[in-house]
């Protein structure tokens, strides 16, 4: 069992840092090419809008409390509050709404 | 910026997801521990693999002692979304910077470091990334480490409240650039509204997460890059 967790382990980073890595390396220079430059300065925007929506709404174990933290964070961000400020500010509304809610 | 002024820029950008990372990873390490493994074997996963959907997944095929061959096959579909972050993370570093760095970073990019570092104007030094990664990679071990010891310490409702705070950092990512750009702002619309489209509707519903990611990804950026091609002079003003 031990050995095997190991292995599982192993493989598991590996298949992973490899994902990362190609990438990196292969691509060493500035593109030039308009429409790929513009497509990856997109894809931190989509990419992060299709995991925040609506994975937010479950990631508590409340509904209700789930979308007052998103609510605080919509507008938290709207302020140019700093990520640190929004992280914990939507994570206390949360708090409190779950009190409110009663979970 | 020295070196290690970019280092400490990497480890205060990283502070809120250290903090987000301690709740998920502490999640992790409860379940870990309740899936047999050890400590050590605990703490080692999330040090190597530093990936949450990797490794709750890798978990339970763990614990129904999958073939080697599934998990591997399993991890490439849920972390292939890295390869497009490394695609547009490739751009943020200087092609002048030392070649073997890029070893380095590779081993950092998550969904967070690469939000948070994009994010960031112009190209970025290696130890930039150094700081955000360590800072980041300690959250992650710690928190494995505290839910493997101790479980039931920190209240649930705590951590249930602690889970949103890396959704929280990544709309504080996305919202600010897009107050004056409304093709941003129409392109965070759109992925959300189709995201929910993927999660919930049939047929649609049945791509895993891992996938919605990549394919939404793919069509959205591409039909906005179509669209929208952003004009040399801007691009480094607006992103």
């Amino acid at each position: 069992m031990s050995t095997s967790v190991y292995a599982y382990i192993a493989v598991m980073a590996a298949v992973t840092y490899v994902i990362r890595l190609l990438p990196l390396t292969v691509i060493r220079r500035e593109i030039k090419n308009k429409f790929i430059r513009s497509f990856l300065c997109y894809i931190p925007y989509v990419t992060l809008s299709v995991m925040t929506f609506p994975a937010i709404l479950t990631a508590t174990s409340n509904r209700y409390a789930s979308a007052a933290g998103f609510l605080a964070a919509l507008i938290l961000a709207y302020r140019r509050k700093s990520l640190i400020t929004v992280a914990l500010f939507s994570s206390a509304v949360v708090f409190l709404a779950e009190l409110v809610f009663g979970m | 910026m020295n070196r290690f002024s970019s280092f400490i820029a990497g480890i205060r950008d990283g502070t809120p997801i250290f903090l987000g990372y301690l709740a998920v990873s502490f999640t992790f390490g409860i379940m870990a521990k309740n899936g047999g493994l050890s400590v050590w074997q605990s703490v080692l996963l999330s040090a190597t693999n530093l990936t949450s959907a990797g490794q709750f997944s890798g978990l339970s095929l763990i614990s129904v002692c999958a073939p080697l061959t599934e998990v591997a096959a399993a991890q490439l579909i849920i972390n292939l979304r890295y390869c497009l972050m490394s695609c547009s993370l490739s751009q943020k570093i200087d092609s002048r910077t030392p070649f073997f760095h890029r070893f380095f970073i590779a081993y950092g990019v998550t969904d967070e470091i690469f939000g948070v570092s994009m994010s960031r104007e112009g190209y970025l030094s290696p130890f930039y990334f150094y700081g955000i990664i360590g800072i980041s990679v300690l959250g992650w071990v710690s928190g494995t480490f505290i839910g493997v010891v101790s479980g039931g310490l920190l209240p649930a409702r705590i951590v249930s409240a602690l889970s949103i705070a890396l959704y929280g950092m990544f709309i504080a990512i996305i919202i600010p650039p897009a107050r004056n750009n409304k093709v941003l702002a129409g392109i965070i619309v759109v992925s959300m509204l189709l995201s929910l489209l993927f999660t919930a509707a049939p047929l649609l519903r049945e791509i895993s997460s891992g996938f919605r990611t990549i394919i939404l990804t793919l069509i959205i950026s591409g039909a906005a890059a179509l669209l929208f091609p952003i004009p040399e002079r801007e691009e480094k003003a607006e992103l």
